[in-house]
């Protein structure tokens, strides 16, 4: 029962206040203006109520998003965060860093602004924790049945919290200090604040999960023991395996991989000391790459105090609206500007980098040329060479799959061509042996994780209990649509 | 021992019915007709009232029908007296005195020794029955004259006469003869067509014009009689039974009894509790109604019981069609009392019935309260009473008739031909009402619900509410769409776009057992009602308690209760539950739980249990039954609702005891309109939902819903519960809830035979399908949800997402995936991608999502060939067509984008009910190829039909079939309104029938009617498939349509009820299925060509269609994804925020199709159909036609429910040799109309635009006068026609139908005489006037001079009528000037536009859905006026302003001129004090919007502004 016409009232696209940004990067909190509620309900009135929720596709989730925009607009919140949790564990997390395929199938985006689904769902869940309505859910009967989770981040999170409440006793072991994962360690704090991490855990423990950070899966514990330990095992252990860049000078010191930064930076805001710590204050930054984790090394750069901070792309521009190629409901790519992008620095595209260039074993700068397309690949064009100054580089080049030397020598697991854990249809690799997240997708998006997540716990349940009795979101083949599938 | 058993119904031996294995079913068969009835007032008989109905049977021959062999005809008979004189002359026996011996004709078997056998057998019968036999006399016939099939069926004919043994006489002898005739056709399987001492008929499967030349008896200037009523039967199919045929023993029918089954079935169920002393004992006469009777013969059975056990034949027919007493505020009360009394013994027989009876010295007809059967009479001042369905049947000498009248809506006209005179229906039923003192028996006596001690109503807690929810399998998105939305508005909620789930019988998830059942709808054979603006003729109450001997009459048969609704609130079923008082009885609640856990065994016994309970309450004395599945728990699990009413109901049919009790239901399963529907359609009084309720009741506690108390939201709930069943009856054609209580309306698709023959018995389900067992599983499902074994999280409501897609609910066609694939394949040009899409979509409908998906293709019978030998794309997109979607409903910009491709392509586009604008009528790029007509007739236009190429009749639409539509006010918008001829800012409402269609020979009418408004067009009709639509279609054959279109249940891209959306019609392949079977069995289908359509999506769709039959192909959801819809489902609010289904210009700007997409579709679409004949090796589409042999069924069905489901009756192949395709053209017999020689005579006027004047004589054989004139005229001339009377035609006579209909401009038809019904039908400006012949005896505002239905849809032009007129008057009227001298029922119902005069009385509910024009009354009783309308200030009742007294003068003056009416001519001379006598009628909002527009055009706005359409909006609430 949304308002048939709210769309039609609310021509506008509301989205929440930044602040500004001499103001915001003088801290590391979370870029936004507290939310306006009655903006909120607004925007949440364009809903259209779909007979074809393309959002609801759209979303690797299944977010039931016509339900909770509604009962959002009627000022349901209650309501609101159970429908909402009844597809997503982390509400929190997606509706601060999901780049939100939701918005890009709304069906209100075939002509118009598409509707703000995504700080509608964070706003629910935000009011939702501050009311009080979210709580542990606690199983009232335990199966008896113990599972490991290897890794939390947001795949491991959300498979464990699924079987935990399925009446399954859940470990979680994280290598790292601190439970979280790539949304720990991986995701500055203007992104997202890491006491909502902290939160969730907390309901997690309530629930009865296990977690135990520090330990490190295959060095601490081999694989084969912890398979022996436990009735099942989920790998979770994301795709971190960093894109390397192996050109002339690049043992030169101050170049470093983009998430060995982040990461420093991450474990300093949370009031680590960090020793020997890359930092980029005063001194001229070179991003290499110019996706999610480039904008974060950025924003990371800039709030250190870097004097300048370049960020080149080697691909062109991508177009700042939908082209024949990437029509709507598919996901397009589409030039962006983030939070990061607006507070500083140069972003420059086809530009190949040919090598760095070095005084006394400290990189200098980088010879880049105009990245040609040839043949089918890109190249640096001849002759169009120059060079750019740098004090610190950071290579945001994506990731070639999991780091899994060990789960391989260990267990019985193969790497598939592009460096992920093989797997079926259920997320399994051999008997008991799941994998779930970008260990088994390769890198993706934090939305995909939570349902692959969802998904293996479901699959899990089902091995251990013979019937199917979670919710199973999405297949590991399952893609966007795309006008290539 | 009653003697041999005879298994085969008398009524199906000699006939010519297939016996088959296939879809079609000789139950499915209907039939319609035209009768007339002749009698003398001069007290004694003749001949020449035998061949006056003779020869007025002749002029009714265009009403019956032909079939496939031309000579064989439908069936015609003729009932008389007994000629006495002739047989005391011709029997070689000695005759008692007239009145002393019976006689009749016998159909017996053509084989000589069983027929000396049988004669022996049937003596004996008589002397057991103390009567004597005779002698017999063998009946001189000339078979000759017959067509081959109806010879090969014809009886052996003789007749016999008897006598009473002791000298009985008059109806105690009748009732012996009634005894002895039952016991033979029971006993010995022969028919008697009548066996009287009073009467005799004579008919068989003969065309009007055979009847007298087969029966020498007929041609015997000897016979005489005082009366006779004469027949002529339009059946649907072309293989009639001799029995068949009309009259009966004491009436001959036109029209259709809709509710038979629930009558028959309640006959049947009473059995065991009538007797009558007068007749003895009924045992050897059982059962009352004969299996295998028609609507027809049954209701004569009923009736003969009535009046031979004591009531007078009068009495018997106001007992079993009772007009609408219920809501007349003008009744007298001791009639009143008299009916409803009689509402406490029986149900009504509902449907369109005119009936004509006698009991050989009384002759007289009835009509059913609707009134939609027309019925003409005259009376001459030598006695002579003529009654016909026209007027004009037999040639009467103006100068000598008295009197002109009609049959009215529940009125009675009768002639007693031994006192010689006409007795009137005042005075009849003032008789009838004085009879006893009805009200006196009913005081004390019936107790109404609302008299029962209040009771304190019961508040459940939440997690009760919840936990029940899970129980009965109640979705989030019911309570969000489907609850919420009754309970906040009191009406059923709206859809849009169809259906595209999987139905029940192969649905993957659990369904209620409601959802296996499709609601039956009234299409072609009769109509359905317009439950809201004739709602004064329904009734929603019902009957509950014991019911007496219904052979008798006194007071303690008014011992029962009246439940006004049939749907009751929790507190009312409290009260019902515990009744116990003494002289009311009490109440038995059957407990409808079973052990879940015990499985399908348990459900069973349980079931058998209640059964048994039920006889032990019954025997007990209960008087009410509450089956309740209230109270389930852990182990207990409900039974559906429905299996439990149902099973108990047919187990007391069969126990005789099913009228000792009232049966309501108490139903945790039941929310829907649906669900409440099939429980009354299977014998529940009434139903109370109490979870539905108390979840309303929740969800205003949980403040889902807003702004109103839980007593507003369960009371709006039951509401819009109870008003949806009335929408869903009259769907059906049935007006009251006590007939349809029981009537079984319904086809099952998807349940097993044993299953159906014992819970369900009577109910149709062809394919096979599901068992208890299954039902078991479906309950168990639900069950589990509600009490899992294992507790975790999990809380809240399944989704649904039966209605709008979600990932966790049920897989719809159309989904993300494959509508971004079907719009990226057609707009970037990629056939490859469009092969994804259709592989996606052929893949689900595999998974069990469609019948054809079922369906696999047998290529190994064939050999493939090369695709370049297949005939190319441009000759298979000639066959695809594009579905009906109004110029309103869809955007101009879709409309138009629709049309351009298909024109591009060669195919067809569909203009919808809303006309054509003339820019685009005219342009060869733009225009829609097939102009549909609908009930609206909005912009039917003799512009619009002439350049048409198809001209297609939309019976029904698969989203809604049997029901209008509306535009609501926000969407007619100026332009919209233009071409509709109707007001901006106004609402439209399509009514839910043609006014001009009742029934097949209606139909075949308006089919005469567009053929000649353009000879070139193809006709189309187009039908929703459901049980028994293949007969229709072969009706529709014979009825001379060229092109029949199947529609599946699922189509549909408008608005509508979601009951409709879902409940109503079945899958087009079964359609498809039986219209081929049923056309071929018929020897039909070449004549014709079929389309079919429904959410066809792909190329292998269209092979699956034509394989089963079908040659064109029809798709509207698909083309429209195309151009960009995205199935928002709410084409109705005007939202659609892609610019398709929208009239907003904000939002069509947003409209991105082209057409050119739409022909990448087609042609894509074409490119697979032409994959598919090469793998068959088929070089053309024209070979795959009808090869069902070519499907296989036979692989194994994976599926749970799969299992019993057998389509092998959809792919029979056992058809009798003939063409599967249409060869060869209908003859419509362009060359023998009227017109032409008016063609030929306004040469002249045709070339150059001269004056002619034209005079001749015309008969009511002479149909749609004027019509292929107009025709030319507009050919040439175009919409502007002619200056008016250029060609002026002036015709004596009684005119056939239709006449003047669609005439343009520039054409006056001038009658002296008088018109029959559809008088100016789409008048598109002509002008037509009607007067007396200037000789008559009688006043001409007295006197019935023309018929029903006038001026219907009319768009311009003037009638002028000097006398009164019947039902209907300008229905739908947008532009005709009228002027009559009095109306009868609903005049000006539905108008938007014109002005109407009436100068006399009115008959009920004047100005129903009235929403535009100007109505001026003379002496105005408002008390007619519809009172909702008044009520509510839509109708204003003015005086009239110095402006309306101008304007009536000038259109008075006019009148005069053309009638010379007196009472006109009188007014006008005494004008100043006569205006003070009328009143005008006018719709409020259009008051408005025309003052609105006036102004606008005053101060220099624009009229069509976006400033002048928000004002007007404001004010129609648009």
């Amino acid at each position: 029962m949304a308002d048939p016409k709210g769309f039609l009232k609310t021509t506008e696209r509301e989205t929440a206040k930044k602040r500004p940004v001499p103001v915001r990067i003088m801290d590391w909190k979370e870029v936004y203006e507290e939310r306006d509620g009655e903006v909120i309900k607004r925007q949440a009135s364009r809903c259209m109520d779909c007979g074809i929720p393309f959002c609801h596709q759209g979303c690797p989730l299944g977010n039931l998003i016509p339900e909770w925009n509604d009962l959002t607009r009627q000022g349901l919140g209650e309501d609101a965060i159970e429908r909402l949790h009844a597809t997503n564990n982390f509400p929190e997390f997606t509706g601060r860093i999901c780049p939100a395929p939701c918005e890009d199938t709304c069906v209100l985006g075939i002509n118009q602004p598409p509707v703000t689904i995504k700080e509608i769902e964070v706003s629910i869940i935000d009011d939702a924790f501050e009311n009080g309505y979210v709580k542990p859910s606690i199983p009232e009967r335990l199966t008896g049945k113990t599972i490991a989770v290897v890794g939390s981040g947001p795949a491991g999170l959300a498979a464990a919290q699924q079987l935990t409440r399925a009446g399954h006793t859940v470990a979680v072991y994280e290598r790292d200090d601190r439970i979280g994962g790539l949304l720990r360690y991986g995701i500055p704090d203007f992104k997202l604040e890491k006491t909502h991490i902290d939160r969730r855990v907390r309901q997690m423990q309530a629930e009865g999960t296990l977690f135990r950070p520090g330990v490190n899966i295959g060095e601490d514990i081999s694989w084969a023991d912890l398979r022996q330990r436990y009735d099942s095992v989920l790998v979770a252990t994301g795709a971190l395996k960093p894109r390397n860049l192996d050109i002339p000078g690049r043992d030169s010191e101050g170049i470093h991989f983009a998430m060995d930064y982040l990461t420093q930076s991450n474990k300093t805001v949370a009031g680590d000391d960090v020793s020997g710590r890359i930092d980029a204050k005063g001194k001229h930054v070179i991003v290499l790459g110019g996706g999610d984790t480039g904008a974060d090394c950025l924003g990371t750069a800039t709030r250190q105090g870097a004097k300048s901070v370049t960020t080149l792309a080697i691909g062109q521009q991508p177009p700042s609206e939908r082209t024949e190629d990437m029509p709507w409901p598919s996901i397009p790519n589409l030039f962006e500007v983030q939070s990061a992008h607006e507070e500083f620095g140069d972003r420059k595209f086809l530009s190949s980098t040919v090598q760095f260039i070095s005084e006394n074993g400290k990189v200098t700068g980088l010879e880049v040329a105009e990245t040609e397309y040839r043949d089918g690949g890109r190249f640096p064009k001849a002759g169009t060479e120059r060079i750019i100054p740098a004090d610190l580089v950071l290579l945001s080049l994506g990731f070639v799959g999991t780091e899994g030397d060990k789960l391989v020598e260990q267990a019985k697991v193969e790497l598939d061509n592009r460096g992920n854990v093989a797997r079926g249809s259920k997320y399994e690799v051999e008997d008991g042996l799941f994998v779930a997240g970008d260990a088994g997708r390769g890198a993706s998006l934090v939305v995909w994780a939570i349902a692959e997540g969802r998904a293996a716990a479901s699959a899990i349940d089902e091995y251990l209990e013979g019937e199917a009795r979670l919710p199973f979101p999405v297949k590991p083949t399952d893609q966007p649509l795309s006008v290539y599938t | 021992m009653n003697g041999v058993l005879v298994t085969t119904s008398p009524f199906w031996r000699f006939s010519n019915y297939p016996q088959t294995e296939d879809l079609y079913d000789p139950a499915s068969e209907k039939d319609s007709c035209g009768v007339a009835m002749v009698a003398t007032l001069r007290g004694y008989g003749g001949n020449d009232i035998v061949q006056t109905a003779l020869g007025s049977l002749c002029n009714l021959e265009h009403r019956g029908a032909v079939g496939s062999d031309a000579g064989t005809g439908d069936g015609a008979g003729i009932l008389m007296q007994i000629p006495h004189k002739f047989f005391k002359e011709v029997v070689k026996f000695d005759l008692p005195e007239e009145g002393s011996y019976g006689a009749g004709l016998v159909f017996e078997d053509t084989d000589g020794s069983v027929r000396e056998d049988q004669r022996l057998q049937l003596a004996e019968i008589f002397s057991q029955e103390g009567l004597s036999l005779l002698g017999w006399r063998e009946i001189e016939s000339n078979p000759d004259v017959l067509g081959d099939l109806a010879r090969e069926a014809m009886p052996h004919i003789g007749q016999v006469f008897v006598a009473g043994k002791n000298g009985e006489n008059d109806l105690e002898l009748e009732r012996l003869l009634f005894r002895a005739r039952k016991r033979s056709e029971r006993e010995l399987g022969l028919y008697h067509p009548t066996l009287s001492c009073r009467t005799i008929v004579y008919k068989g499967m003969l065309t009007t014009l055979q009847l007298q030349p087969f029966f020498d008896d007929l041609q015997d200037t000897r016979i005489e009689s005082k009366m006779a009523l004469v027949h002529s039967r339009f059946s649907t199919n072309t293989f009639p039974s001799w029995p068949l045929a009309h009259p009966f023993r004491l009436i001959a029918h036109n029209g259709e009894i809709n509710t038979v089954k629930g009558n028959t079935n309640w006959m049947r169920a009473r059995e065991e509790s009538i007797s009558s002393d007068l007749i003895g004992d009924l045992q050897p006469l059982r059962p009352i109604v004969t299996p295998g009777a028609s609507d027809s013969a049954s209701f004569d059975e009923v009736l003969e019981l009535l009046h031979l056990s004591g009531r007078s034949l009068p009495h018997a027919i106001m007992m079993m069609i009772p007009e609408a007493w219920e809501k007349q505020r003008d009744m007298d009360p001791e009639l009143k009392a008299f009916y409803e009394y009689h509402s406490l013994l029986m149900e009504p027989w509902d449907g369109p019935a005119s009936v004509t009876f006698t009991d050989g010295s009384l002759v007289g007809a009835t009509l059913d309260r609707n009134g939609l059967r027309p019925g003409r009479y005259l009376v001459t001042d030598d006695g002579l009473v003529i009654l016909g369905s026209e007027t004009g049947v037999y040639d009467v000498d103006p100068a000598k008739v008295v009197e002109r009248g009609r049959l009215q809506p529940g009125k009675m006209f009768l002639v007693d031909t031994t006192e010689g005179r006409i007795i009137s229906d005042s005075e009849i039923k003032q008789k009838m009402a004085q009879q006893h003192d009805w009200g006196k028996w009913l005081e004390g006596n019936r107790l109404n619900l609302r008299d029962l001690p209040e009771r304190e109503h019961v508040r459940h807690s939440s997690a009760s509410v919840e936990r029940r929810q899970h129980v009965f399998g109640y979705t989030e998105e019911e309570l969000k769409e489907v609850i919420g939305p009754m309970a906040t508005k009191g009406i059923e909620p709206i859809g849009a776009m169809g259906t595209d789930t999987p139905i029940a019988a192969i649905s993957d998830r659990p369904r209620l057992l409601f959802d296996y059942f499709t609601q039956q709808f009234a299409q072609v054979t009769n109509p359905p009602l317009d439950a809201i603006r004739e709602e004064v003729v329904t009734s929603l109450s019902s009957v509950i308690g014991p019911e007496g001997n219904i052979l008798e009459s006194d007071s303690d048969h008014a011992k029962r209760m009246i439940v006004d609704f049939p749907v009751l609130d929790n507190d009312e079923m409290a009260k019902i539950r515990n009744i116990n008082q003494p002289g009311v009885g009490f109440t038995h609640v059957v407990d409808a739980r079973y052990s879940v856990d015990g499985g399908a065994e348990a459900l069973a016994s349980r079931l058998e249990e209640l059964c048994l309970e039920a006889d032990q309450a019954i025997a007990e004395g209960a008087s009410f039954m509450v089956i309740s599945d209230r109270d389930t728990n852990r182990e207990l699990a409900p039974i559906p609702s429905l299996l439990a009413t149902s099973a108990i109901h047919h187990h007391l049919i069969r126990q005789g005891t099913r009228t000792k009790v009232g049966v309501v239901v108490e139903a945790g399963d039941v929310r829907e309109v649906h669900h409440v529907a099939v429980l009354v359609g299977y014998g529940a009084a009434a139903v109370n939902p109490y979870l539905a309720l108390e979840t309303a009741e929740e969800m205003v506690r949980t403040k889902q819903l807003l702004n109103i108390t839980t007593a507003t939201a369960t009371a709006h709930l039951a509401k819009a519960l109870g008003k949806g069943v009335l929408k869903v009856m009259s769907k059906m054609g049935i007006s009251t809830v006590s007939s349809y209580s029981g009537a079984q309306c319904f086809e099952a698709v998807g349940l097993g035979q044993p299953m159906v023959d014992k819970y369900f018995t009577g109910t149709i389900s062809k394919l096979g399908g599901v068992d208890l067992d299954i039902i078991h599983q479906e309950i168990e499902h639900r069950h589990l949800r509600a009490y899992p074994i294992e507790e975790f999280e999990q809380s809240g409501l399944d989704v649904g997402g039966e209605l709008k897609w979600r990932r966790e609910g049920p897989p719809h066609l159309f989904n993300p995936e494959t509508v971004f694939k079907l719009q990226h394949s057609t707009r970037a040009g990629k056939y490859e991608i469009f092969k994804q899409y259709t592989n996606a979509v052929d893949d689900q409908s595999e998974k069990l999502m469609t019948l054809r998906g079922l369906f696999k293709f047998r290529t190994d019978k064939t050999t493939s060939i090369p695709i370049e030998e297949v005939e190319p794309i441009s000759e298979i997109v000639k066959r695809f067509a594009t579905g009906a979607m109004s110029y309103g409903s869809i955007s101009p910009e879709a409309h138009e984008t629709l049309a351009v491709a298909m024109n591009r392509l060669g195919g067809k586009s569909n203009t919808g009910e809303g006309g054509e604008s003339l820019q685009r009528l005219t342009n060869p790029e733009t225009r829609s190829s097939i102009k549909q007509v609908a009930s609206g007739r909005f912009g039917v236009t003799s512009m619009y039909l002439t350049n048409a190429d198809d001209i297609q009749i939309k019976m029904a639409q698969g989203a809604k079939p049997g029901e209008g539509g509306q535009l609501p006010p926000g969407k007619v918008y100026p332009f919209i309104a233009e071409i509709r001829h109707s007001t901006p800012g106004v609402g439209l409402i399509s009514p839910p029938p043609h006014h001009d269609i009742y029934s097949i020979e209606d139909l075949k009418q308006l089919i005469f009617d567009l053929k000649r408004a353009n000879p070139s067009a193809r006709i189309h009709v187009k039908l929703v498939s459901q049980f028994g639509v293949g007969t229709v279609a072969a009706g529709v054959a014979k009825a001379k349509s060229d092109v029949i279109l199947i529609s599946g249940h699922d189509g549909g891209t408008g608005a509508s009820p979601l009951n409709s959306l879902k409940h109503a019609g079945t899958p087009w392949e079964i359609g498809l299925a039986e219209t081929q079977q049923t056309l071929m069995h018929n020897g039909l289908r070449d004549r014709v060509s079929v389309q079919v359509d429904g959410q066809m999506k792909t190329g292998r769709d269209v092979v699956v269609a034509a394989l089963l039959g079908a040659e064109e192909f029809g798709f509207s959801t698909a083309p429209l994804v195309v151009s960009g819809c995205v199935l928002m489902r709410v084409c109705h609010l005007d939202t659609c925020p892609v610019g398709v289904a929208t009239g907003n210009p904000v939002l069509r700007e947003r409209f991105s199709g082209k057409a050119d997409f739409v022909v990448n579709f087609f042609e894509y679409l074409a490119q697979e159909v032409r994959e598919y004949l090469a793998e068959f090796g088929f070089r053309t589409l024209d070979e795959a036609i009808g090869r069902v042999d070519l499907l296989d069924v036979n692989r194994a069905i994976k599926h749970w429910k799969g299992d019993g489901l057998d389509l092998s009756p959809i792919l029979s192949t056992e058809l009798p040799a003939g063409e599967r395709k249409n060869t060869t053209q209908q003859d419509h017999e362009l060359e023998k109309h009227f017109d032409q020689q008016l063609i030929r005579l306004a040469e002249t006027s045709l070339e150059d635009g001269l004056p002619v004047t034209i005079d001749l004589p015309v008969s009511n054989v002479n149909q749609a006068v004027g019509t292929m004139l107009g025709h030319e005229l507009t050919k040439r001339f175009g919409a502007e026609g002619l200056p008016e009377s250029t060609i002026d035609i002036n015709l004596t006579g009684s005119a056939g139908q239709s006449l003047g209909a669609f005439v343009p401009k520039g054409i006056a038809i001038k009658v002296v005489g008088d018109v029959n019904d559809y008088l100016g039908k789409g008048l598109s400006g002509g002008l037509l006037s009607v007067r007396p012949f200037a000789g008559s005896q009688y006043q001409s505002h007295e006197s019935v001079i023309a018929g029903n239905v006038i001026g219907y849809g009319a768009t311009g032009g003037k009638i002028f009528v000097s006398g009164v007129v019947g039902e209907r008057f300008l229905v739908r009227n947008s532009g005709v000037i009228a002027v009559v001298e009095g109306v009868g029922d609903h005049a000006l119902e539905y108008m938007t536009g014109g002005e109407a005069v009436i100068l006399g009385g009115t008959g009920i509910n004047v100005g129903a859905g009235m929403s535009g024009g100007i109505g001026y009354f003379y002496k105005l009783n408002t008390d007619r006026v519809n009172e909702q309308a008044i009520a509510s200030g839509e109708l204003l009742i003015q005086g009239l302003s110095e402006f309306d007294q101008e304007r009536l003068k000038k259109i008075l003056q006019e009148y005069v001129d053309y009638t010379g009416s007196k009472i006109a001519t009188d007014m006008l001379d005494n004008f100043d004090t006569e205006k003070d006598n009328f009143q005008k009628l006018v719709p409020s909002d259009y008051a408005r919007v025309l003052e609105i527009r006036t102004e606008a055009i005053q101060t220099g706005a624009d009229p069509d502004g976006s400033e002048t359409w928000t004002k007007i909006l404001e004010v129609t609430n648009g």
